[in-house]
Parts: structure tokens; C-alpha cells; sequence
């Protein structure tokens, strides 16, 4: 059993529960670029070694082989990490999967800088920008390892395309068992009337640290888990945002075309609100993931400092 | 149809005219009435962009009402300029960016495999689709897999967007640039050895893959060895069709200019009289 607090890495939710839902009769397989290890894929492959199909290092053919599968009945998942697909793959996405709605779930691991000492190469900061550019997806990102079971089970049971992002190190497990993702549901993990913290990631427990710290200056802040990118919840967004008045994105990806371009663009429409964007804004290095956090400002302090910031732009 | 949208690719739908037509009438286990039968050999048209010949072919054989033709290309229709997986049914996946058919192609086998259902799985490819590095990679991957169950068919017209793809179809000599690596441009503005695909026969065959190089205008060299390839064992099999590009309309053969051109009505007018003698 998983308890809150536990360190756990939500790559390792993809192979057991892959092989979970096949045993519970569900029609799943599962292609493999040679990340399998790493995505833990192999955990799947181990039990149903027939419906497991390694492909070697050729991401674009693995999303074909995918389609193909799909589009013949199976529940066609396939992982990597998330610099190769999307990364190497937008076209097979688009054309295999996206336009004709084949369905297929990708399930990307070792996103953003979190990934740490592989470098700039390996930390993928625009996957989910990619992803989030072609509507037919849906598109997830899990905060800790229970959601993420979670988020793939949805992925597994719901026809048509996903994507998901894990991440590489182990992170603060923060839902108990009692918590059930929905899709399009943004979990509202702490009540607040003075800023609205949406976070997504492993950055939700760094915006729930962040909100200790201004707690301490005697500052409220609502933080919102927005594991689920699209479709998002524009409801509890915009009650946020009448509520609080003052809105901070966090993420571990570009500050553009992720969570803070969606949270960006709605508000725009709907009710413009005072916005901070907490995320990257130049590519990665290398560096252990703490160190990694703390150089490209993407802390808890970090996170408080922008939500004093967006405070005192409130107007009335 | 392509006169009439005024727009489309002629040339490299005349070239696969007698694959498609051999594959839909006498190679195929298919029903027109229940496209989604999941028993049905599968065509996956990797070279979308053949669409005037895929669309006809289907309404011969009763996939498409003959006078939705006239609607290629226009608003509202099934029928786009690149094949749509599905639209309308029997036309089994999206294309129009090259070398994404065979990897496709090779899902559709696989699932086949695992549901202990014996239908073949048919991936017609273009020059262009095999010099897109998926294709290769798929390729790789039917061998490693063993899909015996799947066959690719080459449409060789040795002509591409740009020009040729290679010098063996062009009539204009090599000029003063008989050695030159690389392409070059001729003096009718097309690009001569863009990317020669030779030794191709045996690229598949290094690859693992069972080949058979045949004249893909002569019907019984194509039936003849698809019917080899239905019996074979553990490995793919893959038709390397030579063909005539525009064939049969005398300003379209091996002429790059009607890759991705339609003719004007006096030029249709001469290919149709042309294609009935």
C-alpha cells in the first residue's frame, strides 16, 4: 500500500497497471522502442509476452505500429521517453493517430527537468505543447504515483487518444486512497481566498509547500491540481479566479503552450485575472533534480515570491 | 477526376492502376457491403496521394457510388485530396506524408496474428515512401516480427515530386553532369537523381524480406507472385512493381510534370481517347 509522504517514481505506475487492466480483461497491448526498462513497459511485457511488441530504437514506427494495432481493436499503448515521442514522432501522431482519432495512448516518461543529469537533450519542455496542439488528444499529467495508475486506467477505458507524462525520480506521493481522478477534474487540494496556485506534476507538492510559506505571511492560497490539461476544468478555473482574484501557473515544461498557455488563454476569454507563470523558459542542464529546481527557480520559495507578486497586482 | 477538381496527382495513379485492379478483383478477400469485416484482407495506401486511382478502383468494386466521384476534392466530400482512414469505409488509413503505411500496415498484421485471424495485410508504397527512414524502420521490424502475413507492393515509376528519382528514366542524357553525386537540375526545371533507391531488390532482401522485382503493368506477374508470397513462412514478402509512370497517356509517361498536376481539359480529353484504344 502506498501511503502519502512515500517516494515513488509515476513511470513505474505504466507496466503493472497496463498488466493489471489485460488481466482484468481488457484488450491491451503494448509496443516498445527499447525504453522499456526505463518506462517500465517491461513489467506489462513479462506477463503477456504476446502482447508485447518491441520495435528497437524507431519511435515514428512504433507510433505506426500503435495505429495499426488500434485501428484493428486492441487498446494500443506505447511508452518512450518524452523527448522521443512526441518528440521525434509529431507527424505520426498527427496523421496516424490525432486525424483519425485511432486510439492510441502514449505514455511519455522522463518529462521536463526533473530528469536531471542526462541534460538538455533528454528533458523534455515542450511535449506537452506539442501534445496539447492537436485537440483530438487528451492530455495528462499525473502528480504522484496513485494518480498516475489513475490517469492510465482512465487512458485504458476511455476510446480514443491519450497522452500521459511521467517523470523520471522518485516524488512526494500526496493523495491517499480514497482519491479519484476524473478526467477533466481539477482537484482542489487546499482551500484559499487570496491566490489560486494551479500546478501540475511534481511541482503540486512544491506549490503545497509554497502555500506553508505564504500561510506564514498570512496568505491564503487555493492550489488546484491540474492533472488533467485537456480537457481542463474551466469551472473551477474560473471560480478560482472569481474567488481569488490572482492566478500562478507551476510546471516543469516551457512557460509557453503548456498549463500556463491553457490557464492563459482561458482567462483571456473568460475573465481576465492577474497570472504569473512559474516554469522554464530556456532549455535544461545537467544537475541533480533538486539542484536542477533550484537553478531554474521552480521552488517553493520561487512559487510564494510570484504569488506576492500577482497579490499586489490585484485591483480593488 | 483530377480534371475535374483541377487539381491531384494523375501520374502516379496511372502507374498502379493494374496492382490496385488485381488486388481488388482477384487477390483480396473482401466485402464492399461490410468494409469493417475483421476478417478482410487490408489494402493500406501508404502513397495517399493516389487517390484519383484508389477512389476509382473502390467505386468499381462497389465501395463508392460512381457519381460521388465528381466530388474529389471538393467541400463536403468524402472523398479528400489524401486518403482519410474510414472515409469513406474500406479505405483503411490516413496518408499523404510518406513512409507512414508500412509501419501501419505491420500493426494491422500483428493484431491479425494475436487473434488467430489469417487475413493478409497489403501496403502498396511509392518511391518517395522508401526514401522516408519509417519505412526502413518498418521494414526492419516486419522481418524481426515474421509477418508473413504482410506484403508490400512497390509502385517503381522511378519518378517523384521534384523529377526522377534516379537516372533510369530520364531521356535526356546526363549532359555535361554524367557523374555528378548528389541531383542536379535539367533544363526543363526538374530535379534528375534526387535519390537513387538502388541496389533496391537487394535492400529487402538484406533486410530479410522475401522479393520478387516484376513488370507492374502485367497482370499476371503480379497475380503470379502475390500467389508465391501467400504461401511463404516467416518472413514478409514485397512486390517490386516496375512501372510507367502516367502510363498509358502518352504526355503523362515518365513525365514528373503530371506528378502532382491535372490535365487541362484538351490534354483530358486526348488522355481518355488514349486510354480506351
Amino acid at each position: 500500500m502506498v501511503q502519502v509522504g512515500q517516494m515513488e517514481a509515476t513511470r513505474s505506475a505504466f507496466g503493472p497497471t497496463l498488466a493489471r487492466l489485460c488481466h482484468e480483461g481488457l484488450d491491451i497491448v503494448c509496443v516498445d522502442a527499447d525504453l522499456g526498462v526505463s518506462t517500465s513497459a517491461v513489467k506489462f511485457g513479462k506477463e503477456f509476452p504476446e502482447r508485447f511488441f518491441t520495435v528497437g530504437v524507431s519511435e515514428t514506427n512504433m507510433i505506426g505500429v500503435a495505429a495499426g494495432l488500434a485501428a484493428s481493436g486492441k487498446i494500443a499503448f506505447c511508452s518512450t521517453f518524452a523527448v522521443f515521442a512526441p518528440g521525434h514522432c509529431f507527424d505520426q501522431l498527427r496523421m496516424a493517430v490525432a486525424q483519425p482519432r485511432t486510439n492510441v495512448k502514449l505514455v511519455a516518461s522522463h518529462g521536463g527537468i526533473v530528469t536531471g543529469e542526462d541534460g538538455a537533450s533528454a528533458q523534455a519542455l515542450e511535449d506537452l505543447a506539442l501534445m496539447l496542439s492537436m485537440p483530438p488528444f487528451k492530455v495528462l499529467f499525473p502528480a504522484d504515483l496513485l494518480e498516475a495508475e489513475q490517469a492510465i486506467e482512465c487512458a485504458a477505458r476511455t476510446d480514443g487518444p491519450f497522452y500521459i507524462r511521467t517523470l523520471r525520480p522518485k516524488t512526494t506521493v500526496i493523495h491517499d486512497e480514497s482519491y479519484r481522478f476524473e478526467l477533466g477534474r481539477w482537484n482542489t487540494l487546499r482551500m484559499g481566498s487570496d491566490v489560486t496556485l494551479i500546478a501540475c506534476g511534481s511541482l503540486v507538492k512544491s506549490a503545497l509547500d509554497a502555500a506553508e510559506l505564504l500561510s506564514d505571511d498570512g496568505i491564503d492560497a487555493r492550489i488546484l491540481n491540474a492533472s488533467s490539461l485537456r480537457p481542463m476544468d474551466r469551472e473551477s478555473l474560473l471560480k478560482a479566479a472569481i474567488e481569488t482574484g490572482a492566478i500562478v501557473t507551476v510546471e516543469d515544461h516551457f512557460v509557453h503552450g503548456g498549463l500556463g498557455g491553457i490557464v492563459a488563454e482561458a482567462l483571456a476569454e473568460e475573465r481576465p485575472t492577474p497570472l504569473r507563470f512559474v516554469g522554464m523558459d530556456r532549455y535544461g542542464t545537467s544537475g541533480t533534480t533538486q539542484q536542477l529546481l533550484e537553478h531554474f527557480g521552480l521552488t517553493p520559495a520561487a512559487i510564494a515570491d510570484a504569488a506576492r507578486d500577482v497579490i499586489a497586482r490585484k485591483t480593488g | 477526376m483530377t480534371a475535374s477538381a483541377n487539381s491531384g496527382h494523375p501520374g502516379g495513379s496511372l502507374s498502379s492502376v493494374e496492382i490496385l485492379t488485381t488486388l481488388y478483383f482477384l487477390v483480396m478477400r473482401h466485402d464492399p457491403r461490410n468494409p469493417l469485416w475483421p476478417e478482410r484482407d487490408r489494402l493500406v495506401v501508404s502513397k495517399g496521394h493516389a487517390t484519383p486511382l484508389v477512389y476509382g478502383v473502390m467505386a468499381e468494386a462497389g465501395y463508392i457510388p460512381a457519381d460521388e466521384l465528381a466530388t474529389f476534392r471538393r467541400l463536403g466530400s468524402r472523398l479528400q485530396g489524401h486518403t482519410v482512414m474510414q472515409k469513406p469505409p474500406g479505405v483503411e488509413m490516413s496518408a499523404g506524408a510518406l513512409g507512414m503505411g508500412l509501419s501501419f500496415a505491420l500493426g494491422c498484421a500483428l493484431a491479425g496474428r494475436l487473434d488467430n485471424l489469417d487475413y493478409r495485410v497489403f501496403c502498396l508504397l511509392s518511391d518517395g515512401d522508401c526514401q522516408e527512414g519509417q519505412t526502413w524502420e518498418a521494414v526492419m521490424a516486419a522481418a524481426h516480427h515474421r509477418a508473413e502475413n504482410l506484403t508490400a507492393i512497390v509502385d517503381r515509376n522511378h519518378i517523384q515530386n521534384d523529377g526522377f528519382s534516379d537516372y533510369s528514366r530520364y531521356g535526356g542524357g546526363n549532359g555535361d553532369r554524367p557523374q555528378r553525386p548528389g541531383g542536379w537540375v535539367t533544363e526543363h526545371g526538374h530535379t534528375a537523381n534526387i535519390m537513387d533507391l538502388e541496389p533496391f531488390v537487394d535492400k529487402w532482401r538484406a533486410f530479410g524480406w522475401r522479393a520478387w522485382q516484376v513488370d507492374g503493368h502485367d497482370f499476371e506477374a503480379i497475380i503470379g507472385a502475390l500467389q508465391e508470397a501467400r504461401g511463404l513462412k516467416g518472413q514478409p514478402s514485397v512486390l517490386i512493381c516496375e512501372t510507367t509512370k502516367g502510363k498509358g497517356v502518352s504526355f503523362m509517361e515518365n513525365n514528373p510534370a503530371f506528378h502532382g498536376k491535372a490535365p487541362s481539359p484538351e490534354q483530358l480529353a486526348q488522355a481518355l481517347m488514349e486510354l480506351a484504344d
